[in-house]
């Protein structure tokens, strides 16, 4: 699934990495805990969270997830975009809870 | 960071700061592209260093991190003056953590770290003396 269908699926906001949206994620993964995604993740390009510091971003660099979903209407700082921006992370962010934005791209096939 | 020679990188980890944590690890990461490393390996590396990084900030007001590239394998050394590790078997269970609850609200302490480390590198040597600190060293193979 393109980034542009996933940022569609979710309303979400496109905060920075636009032009990336036509990268393609196989699978998403979605968590607050960053310990868990550096432990579990494998092929997920996408992290979903509602989680915001700059370790999110270094985790998702990490971990080659090149998009980053902000759930809950929660917003990045301009500090955490910057970095983002610097390694081409794409950060998006949604009004949905975690819980309806996992099901929506799950019925729509991602991860599945 | 500093370059020597025989291809050996040096990086200070600022203990003070959480939110630069990490730092080193981004850098290590960008170098071994640069370098050629394949995709895998720098995955591996830069997983493993930045929960060493993550670590030394949270239980050792940082510490030093030295990256050296031997021929046929790639050493992460991670120093600190920390309170070292009393138990080390204890700790290198998963979900075993002496973490503060201000650092799970951002994210981390769920016991991952040392297994996570161990997990992703192909040896990997504790040292630690109670009162004087911890040195990790993480050896990967290139192949």
């Amino acid at each position: 699934m393109e980034l542009s269908q996933v940022a569609e699926i979710l309303e979400a906001k496109v905060l920075t990495g636009s032009e990336h949206l036509d990268r393609v994620a196989h699978a998403a993964c979605g968590s607050d805990m960053m310990s868990d995604v550096l432990a579990f993740v494998k092929d997920q390009g996408i992290l979903l969270t509602g989680l915001v510091n700059s370790q999110v971003i270094r985790t998702t660099l990490m971990m080659d997830m090149g998009c980053v979903v902000f759930v809950r209407g929660k917003t990045p700082s301009e500090e955490m975009i910057a970095l983002a921006e610097n390694i081409g992370t794409v950060i998006m962010s949604t009004q949905l809870t975690m819980y309806e934005s996992c099901g929506r791209l799950y019925l729509a096939g991602l991860g599945r | 960071m500093e370059q020597n020679e025989k291809l050996s990188f040096h990086f200070d980890v600022d203990g003070n700061d959480f939110t630069s944590a990490g730092e080193a690890s981004v850098k290590v990461k960008k170098l071994m592209r640069q370098l050629g490393f394949s995709p895998e390996l720098t995955r591996r590396v830069s997983i493993a260093m930045y929960e060493g990084e993550i670590n030394m900030v949270i239980h050792a007001n940082g510490g030093v991190a030295d990256v050296y590239v031997d021929e046929d394998c790639l050493r992460v050394v991670l120093a600190d003056e920390g309170p070292g590790i009393a138990d080390i078997e204890t700790a290198m269970q998963e979900g075993f953590s002496t973490a503060p609850d201000n650092i799970r609200a951002l994210g981390f302490g769920a016991g991952m770290g040392l297994p996570n480390m161990k997990n992703y590198s192909d040896e990997m040597k504790i040292d630690s003396i109670v009162g004087q600190g911890t040195t990790i060293e993480l050896k990967f193979k290139v192949n």
